[in-house]
Parts: structure tokens; C-alpha cells; sequence
């Protein structure tokens, strides 16, 4: 068996390679989908690998375990969809940091002080083959370095691990309203510092159980509050942070394990998502201390503008009616269109109106849907062109030549108030300028606010009609009074 | 093993190929690359792997059964919606084609 130990290491190492050949080839449309599958092969690999680790035991509860998460993943992962994509990539990022989090406790545990006699030694339910081992691993004692990237890694992965949930439980609608109480920035303050206090007593191997139990738990609040006051529509920009710290979280516990793999795999995603996170707050025109901490600010002055005026609504028959004899009609989808699975009827509308001869372009502001790009995909699943398609540097100098500007769904990013309004939570995100378009039809299912729960003063602008209604029905009204028009 | 300053090498390269990767990504790709990244840290199901079968006490395989489970839903559920994502996005080329011959 001489030869499986270097089998298994150049099994880590062409995984290696091939999450690396893999991230290059998505981030190209050409071949962003051969990536996903070079990749995939590599994690296969990797795991395959380890199994065959000649000192590895409980070789029966890990294939268990392997199968129970695989199987409740894909399945989950199958059956979603497009729209709640964003959440799920929370949720299994949620997962990953657990995990992280996990081998840092485990290794915490086994390291504690007081944690050996307390151990019971002799157990019905432990395997034969463990025996053989116990002595060796528990006489082995981490390096100091090791032990001091393994409380930083399951620190971050906990933070990763909660934080992901609770963005994952906010994007799913399952908690509503931002969270914010006086003091909220100092009892924060507290709770990372109390986190890293013990973290730093831990790295200096003074481990007890006690202690450990007591790091994790503040971590893990750490998370939660951290996330918490953070509104739904800067989600994605979290979550991409929180990737970023799972990678970090999962290349330190793979020093922790003299894992290359780990180590390669964790730090490229660390430093992938650290990027991708800049870029996304950058297509919010926002820093990033601002996505994390600016909800503190906005709580404090809530002194959310009186916007005088009434919404005034609008009939199917005369929105279809504007926009049949209009010269330039662009069409600004939001979130609420995708939910309401739209997009095929509205498309339809669109290509009726482009028979009669009007101009149609599609406007799609950079964090459209739940993430950058995620409209662009709904889109793209519906048939729409992509020469159709405008980003908003592109679409915003052409408002003023468009005769109707028709949202659907949309909300947040076109609302005049981020430009107009210092006060509110969403000041200085850039937004579509529908409103100077010469008419705006703004299709709505209620009067209620957006997803971040701000006022918009479009609804109440002079050229705005809300036309009412689910974005599907609404869609479907205007296509048949449409094609009533021309019989 | 890797140890002291070698490991330290292999953290900074890996850094920068992962920055130097995600350098002038189109936006259209950012969703599915997030999805994609956050499939390859999946890999922690290896690391969780590898702490199970080296634990001793019901509590240490407890843990350990967590983190396989969690890793294991992170590496299955990530490559599930990257691949699903990507499959669509490919579906927008013959659509591009329909557009441009109308």
C-alpha cells in the first residue's frame, strides 16, 4: 500500500487544479458551463480520495453522512426556483461555514485540558478501529499556529454559518421587518470583542470546554446580529462577503488539517469572493462599511420624507392603449416580475408592441432581481434578446426620448428618493431614472412599500399611473387588450 | 507537510489566483460565479471528513457528523444550482439569434 498515500496526495492535487481551472473557465459565458462540471469532477475526486485515507475510521457514519447532506442538497437544490436562488446559495454557503466551524470545534474539543478525563473512554457505541488510533491522535498536540488559524477559522465560519442563515431566513420572507434597538452598534461591538477575547486565550492554549462552548456561542451571536439590521436588498452583497469568509474559514481548518486542497480551494474562494464583493457593492455605488453598517445610521434618523400627491391608477385598456402608440416604450423589470413568473407574458407584450412598431428595450438596473445578473438569467430563461437588454449606464440618458417607461415589479431601484432624500436608507444608490420618461406605468400588486420598506415617490410622481395587480394577470390583461386593438 | 513559511507561500498564491480569476468578470456572470465559488469551498466536506474519522468520543463524532453533513450539503446544493443557473444561461444564445434575424 505504499502507493496510496501519493495516489491520494495527487488526488488533492489535480482537485486543486480543477477548481481552479474550473472558477477561470466560469467566469466566461463561453464556457462558464464546462467550469461548474471540471469542478465538479474535482470535488469528487477529493472525496473519493479520503475515503481511502489509510487512518481514517468511522469509515460507515461519514458515508452516511455524506449521503443524508447530498441527497437533502441536490434535492432541495433541484426543485427551487429561479427566483429564490440567491437564498439557497445563502443557505448552502450557511452550510459550508458550519462545517468550517465544525472541524474547528472538533479539533478545540479534542485539545481541551479538562476535555480528556472527562472523556468517557470506553464506549459500545465507538468502533473497533478507533482503539488503535486514540493513542497516537490525542498525544499529538497543534502547532501554535495551528491552533491559532483554527479559532480564527471557526470563528469566521460561525459568523458565516449564522449570518447566512439569517440572510437566507430574510431573502425567504421569513423575517420582515429590519431588526434595530438603541445601543445595537456597541452590544455588537461587545459581542465580537467577548468572541475574539476568548478566541485570543484559545490561540494561546488555554483551551477548556467550558471556554470553547462559550466562543462559539458568542460567535455564532456575533452572526446573528451582524445580519440582522441589515435590509433585504443589500443581501447579496452579504452573502457574497459571507462567501468569502467560508473560503477563508475553510483554508485556515485545512492548515488545521494538513489539507493542501483546503488550503488552495478556501484561499482562491477568499480571495474570489472578497472581489466579487467589492464589485457588487460597486454596482450599488456603495461602500462596503456602508452595506454593513450603514442600516445603524438610517434606524437612528428616521425621518422618512412626507411625499405629498396620491397614486393615481390607471385602467389595463388605456395603459395598453399609451403604450400601443407610443415611438419608445422601455420595459424596467423588477423582483416582483419574476415572482410572479411574468416575464413569458410580459416578453409576449413586448413583441406585439415591437409588430406595431415601437422601440422596445428592456432596463436592467445592476442589482435587479436578488443579485447582479440574476435578472439578466430570468430574462434570458423567458427568450428574451440580448440586444433588447440595457444596463443602466446605457438605458438612463434615453429616459428623456421615452414616451413610456412600464415597471413591473420594480421598486426600490426607481425610487427618486435615493437621489432626493439623505434621510433614506437607500441615499445615493443609483437608480433608473424613469421618472423623467413622459409617462410611467407602474405595475404594482398594492399600495404597500418595497422590499426595503421605503416610500417611493415615483407612485406619487405627476407622469406616474399604477396600473394594480399581480405582474402575471396585469401582463396577460395587457397582451389581450393589445391584440384587441388591432382586430 | 506544509508547515511555516511554505504554507504561508501557498496562501498568497492561492490569494492571487483567486483575485487575479474574478478580475473583469462581466456582470451578467457575478451570480453564477458566487454560486460557483461557493460550490468549490465545498470542499470542507473533505476537512469535516477527515475530523469524523478522527474522532474517539461520541461527542467528537457528533461534531464531526455535523460538519459532514453541512459540507456535504454545501458541495452537493452548490454544484446543483451553479449547474442549474449555468444550463439557463446558455438557453440565451439561440434566443440572441432569434432576435437579431427579426
Amino acid at each position: 500500500m505504499a502507493w496510496a498515500p501519493t495516489l491520494i496526495d495527487a488526488s488533492y492535487f489535480l482537485a486543486a487544479l480543477l477548481f481552479i481551472l474550473g472558477l477561470k473557465r466560469m467566469s466566461s459565458p463561453r464556457t462558464a458551463r464546462g467550469g461548474i462540471v471540471w469542478a465538479g469532477f474535482g470535488m469528487l475526486l477529493a472525496v473519493l480520495a479520503t475515503l481511502l485515507l489509510p487512518d481514517i475510521a468511522n469509515r460507515g457514519l461519514i458515508i452516511v453522512a455524506v449521503l443524508v447532506g447530498v441527497a437533502a442538497a441536490w434535492w432541495s437544490g433541484r426543485r427551487v426556483a429561479m427566483t429564490a436562488m440567491p437564498q439557497m446559495v445563502a443557505l448552502y454557503n450557511g452550510m459550508g461555514g458550519g462545517a468550517a466551524a465544525a472541524i474547528g470545534a472538533g479539533e478545540l474539543v479534542a485539545h481541551a485540558s479538562d476535555y480528556v478525563a472527562a472523556a468517557p473512554d470506553t464506549s459500545p457505541l465507538l468502533p473497533e478501529s478507533w482503539s488503535a488510533l486514540h493513542g497516537a491522535i490525542a498525544v499529538t498536540q497543534l502547532s501554535p499556529v495551528a491552533l491559532a488559524l483554527g479559532v480564527l477559522g471557526a470563528l469566521i465560519g460561525s459568523v458565516s454559518f449564522s449570518g447566512s442563515l439569517i440572510a437566507f431566513a430574510k431573502l425567504q420572507g421569513w423575517l420582515d421587518r429590519r431588526f434595530v434597538f438603541p445601543g445595537q452598534r456597541v452590544f455588537n461591538l461587545l459581542v465580537l470583542a467577548g468572541a475574539v477575547l476568548i478566541g485570543v486565550m484559545l490561540a494561546l492554549g488555554h483551551v477548556y470546554v467550558a471556554w470553547v462552548g462559550a466562543f462559539f456561542v458568542l460567535a455564532l451571536l456575533f452572526g446573528v446580529m451582524m445580519t440582522l439590521p441589515i435590509g433585504g436588498a443589500d443581501m447579496p452583497v452579504v452573502i457574497s462577503l459571507y462567501n468569502a469568509f467560508t473560503g477563508l474559514a475553510v483554508a485556515f481548518e485545512g492548515y488545521v488539517l494538513h489539507n493542501e486542497a483546503m488550503i488552495i480551494a478556501g484561499m482562491v474562494v477568499g480571495a474570489a469572493g472578497t472581489l466579487l464583493t467589492q464589485l457588487m457593492a460597486k454596482a450599488m455605488n456603495r461602500s462596503l462599511g456602508n452595506v454593513l453598517f450603514g442600516s445603524f445610521g438610517a434606524a437612528a434618523g428616521v425621518s422618512a420624507q412626507e411625499i405629498g400627491g396620491s397614486q393615481k391608477p390607471i385602467e389595463p385598456a388605456d395603459a395598453a392603449v399609451m403604450m400601443a402608440y407610443a415611438e419608445r416604450v422601455v420595459i424596467v423589470p423588477g423582483y416582483g416580475m419574476a415572482v410572479a413568473q411574468a416575464q413569458h407574458k410580459v416578453w409576449e407584450f413586448a413583441q406585439l408592441l415591437i409588430a406595431r412598431g415601437v422601440k422596445v428595450k428592456f432596463a436592467i438596473h445592476p442589482v435587479a432581481g436578488r443579485m447582479p445578473g440574476h435578472m439578466n438569467v430570468l430574462l434570458a430563461e423567458a427568450g428574451v434578446p440580448y440586444d433588447l437588454i440595457a444596463d443602466m449606464e446605457d438605458i438612463n440618458p434615453e429616459f428623456p426620448a421615452t414616451d413610456v417607461a412600464l415597471v413591473i415589479g420594480a421598486n426600490d431601484v426607481v425610487n427618486p428618493l435615493a437621489k432626493t432624500d439623505p434621510s433614506s436608507p437607500i441615499y445615493g444608490m443609483p437608480i433608473l431614472d424613469v421618472a423623467d420618461a413622459r409617462q410611467v406605468i407602474v405595475v404594482k400588486r398594492g399600495k404597500g412599500t418595497g422590499f426595503a420598506g421605503i416610500e417611493n415617490a415615483l407612485f406619487y410622481a405627476d407622469n406616474a399611473r399604477m396600473l394594480y395587480g399581480d405582474g402575471q394577470a396585469a401582463a396577460g390583461q395587457l397582451v389581450s387588450e393589445l391584440k384587441t386593438l388591432d382586430t | 507537510m506544509l508547515d511555516g513559511f511554505l504554507a504561508l507561500y501557498v496562501f498568497m498564491l492561492a490569494a492571487f489566483t483567486g483575485y487575479e480569476i474574478i478580475a473583469r468578470v462581466p456582470v451578467i456572470l457575478h451570480t453564477p460565479l458566487m454560486s460557483g465559488s461557493n460550490f468549490i469551498h465545498g470542499i470542507v466536506l473533505v476537512g469535516a471528513m477527515i475530523a469524523l474519522g478522527h474522532a474517539h468520543t461520541p461527542f467528537e463524532m457528533a461534531i464531526g457528523f455535523i460538519g459532514v453533513l453541512l459540507g456535504a450539503g454545501n458541495a452537493a446544493g452548490g454544484y446543483v444550482v451553479t449547474e442549474r443557473m449555468l444550463e439557463m444561461f446558455k438557453s440565451s444564445k439561440p434566443g440572441k439569434g432569434n432576435g437579431e434575424t427579426k
